[in-house]
């Protein structure tokens, strides 16, 4: 028999707030976490706003030389996966640390600690780059930390599929329980890429929202006057269990996670083919992994980017997909709030799903005045919704083709 | 403040330990929790502190931090 696997504990930083609960306020209270940049001079750029996480104390997690050393996507990662075990109430046993992994994915990795040690190589030569920047840098260092911090000796990885890293990392995290190789997984996504490059490279693709007068309103996924994604940074780790391992050690259940579904579009490094049948096929092999059927689904937080191909096909995807379920279903974009945490958003975006399931109440994709062409979905518009559901799926897409999707039931 | 001083205040700031562990004959290695990428971090602010550079056969003999010290009045600094 297939091992199951539950949801025992959260943890997050997001532009909504600090904690799961902060978070999760903001966004069923449809508020926006976007705002005017400041982690760097934006004056020369023609984007001016991101969805940056506000007033986090890092000393409340790691010590003063942990904050200078590590970049703020791991001291991300170590919060949250300290407030989701304390959420989970384990610890890691040296009983079953071996039984015991972390994957947790990000797109880009320690890129605010590259740009500076890169200044510092080409302005003082390479004596001057710190002995500590390649661990800052490197995308797996997140679970690195985790695990050294935490004491997790069992499989470790990193998914680095751009805005799916963090839906890729849950997903395989779950994988590697039913595989048998785990009993306990802290797994998520995390991203701290408000940089210049960052900026500058999305902003050479036009992919970013240049709505600079009003940044609440900047990020307004499957509405008519979208016009890209707003970055975000931020980190949601969540704790898997084996079912069993869990009941026995009497932890609260959230969710059971049932399913996940990826695949690769094989079509453009960047753009989604019209009618996103790579999505609706990863939709498709999540419910069928979770032994459902299309008509079972009640709740998708969809990608939603903001821009104005991602919504338009990933609607269209979903109608191909559902049928005339799509329109019973509730379609909601969290983004329209939080923006685009990158490698961040699938963790985070989970734990989005796996509260509304919990609570009942769905969140809202705010912004949405007016529905843009052939996006004609219940997107759940501005207004959170209360509404008991028992299954929801996450669906994030990244560049490179992939299309990572996870199945969550409501438990008990 | 006395070159000690200053040394012993840059030493007490990188490596996150307090002004009472950080004694003349402390090792970085056994007595400060240091590892060998903590003392070519904790060098290059010394380096950058008193404009001096320490060539890596050099970095090899600092141990404590006396050595240090010797090292800096060795190069001149005051």
């Amino acid at each position: 028999m297939k091992r199951r696997v539950v949801i025992t504990g959260l943890g997050a930083l997001t532009p909504l707030g600090n904690s799961v609960n902060e978070s999760w306020k903001s966004a069923i209270a449809g508020q926006s976490g976007v705002g005017p940049i400041t982690k760097f001079d934006c004056n020369d750029f023609k984007t001016k706003i991101a969805g940056e996480i506000k007033n986090f104390d890092p000393l409340q997690f790691v010590n003063k030389q942990e904050v200078r050393r590590y970049d703020d996507f791991i001291v991300y990662a170590l919060a949250a996966s300290e407030m989701a075990l304390a959420d989970a109430k384990l610890t890691i046993a040296p009983e079953f640390s071996e039984r015991a992994g972390v994957i947790i994915g990000s797109a880009i990795g320690g890129l605010a600690t590259f740009e500076e040690e890169f200044k510092n190589l080409l302005n003082a030569g390479p004596r001057k780059v710190s002995p500590f920047a390649v661990p800052a840098i490197l995308a797996n260092l997140a679970s690195g930390q985790v695990s050294i911090r935490f004491g997790a000796k069992g499989p470790i990885n990193c998914a680095v599929t751009a805005c799916a890293a963090g839906t890729s990392a849950i997903g395989d995290a779950y994988k590697t329980i039913v595989y048998g190789d785990a009993d306990v997984m802290i797994t998520g996504g995390t991203e701290a890429a408000v940089t210049s490059m960052a900026v500058g490279g999305f902003g050479s693709m036009r992919a970013l929202s240049v709505r600079n007068d009003e940044p609440q309103k900047a990020s307004r996924p499957f509405d008519k006057d979208r016009d890209g994604f707003v970055i975000g940074e931020g980190c949601g780790i969540i704790i898997l269990e084996e079912l069993s391992f869990a009941l026995n050690r009497g932890a609260h259940i959230y969710a059971e996670l049932a399913g996940y579904g990826c695949t690769s579009d094989a079509f453009h490094m960047a753009a989604p083919p019209p009618g996103h049948e790579g999505a609706a096929r990863s939709m498709k092999l999540a419910i069928k992994n979770a032994g459902l059927n299309p008509e079972d689904i009640d709740y998708i937080n969809a990608h939603g980017t903001s821009t104005p191909l991602n919504d338009l096909y990933e609607t269209q995807a979903i109608k191909s997909l559902f049928g005339d379920h799509a329109k019973n279903l509730m379609v909601s974009s969290t983004k329209s709030m939080t923006g685009h945490m990158l490698g961040g958003t699938g963790g985070a975006e989970a734990i989005f799903t796996i509260k509304a399931l919990q609570e009942g109440i769905i969140p809202p994709t705010i912004n949405l005045d007016n529905p843009g062409d052939e996006c004609d979905l219940d997107y759940v518009p501005n207004v959170a919704r209360h509404r008991q559901i028992n299954t929801a799926m996450s669906n994030t897409f990244g560049f490179g083709g992939v299309n990572a999707v996870l199945l969550f039931k409501k438990w008990g | 403040m006395t070159l000690e001083e200053k040394v012993i205040k840059i030493i007490v700031e990188q490596l996150d330990v307090t002004e009472e562990e950080c004694v003349l004959e402390a090792s970085f290695i056994d007595d400060l929790g240091a590892d060998s990428l903590d003392i070519v971090e904790l060098l290059m602010e010394m380096e950058e502190a008193f404009g001096i550079e320490i060539a890596d056969e050099e970095l090899e003999k600092i141990a404590t931090v006396q050595d240090v010290v010797d090292f800096l009045k060795q190069k001149g600094v005051n």
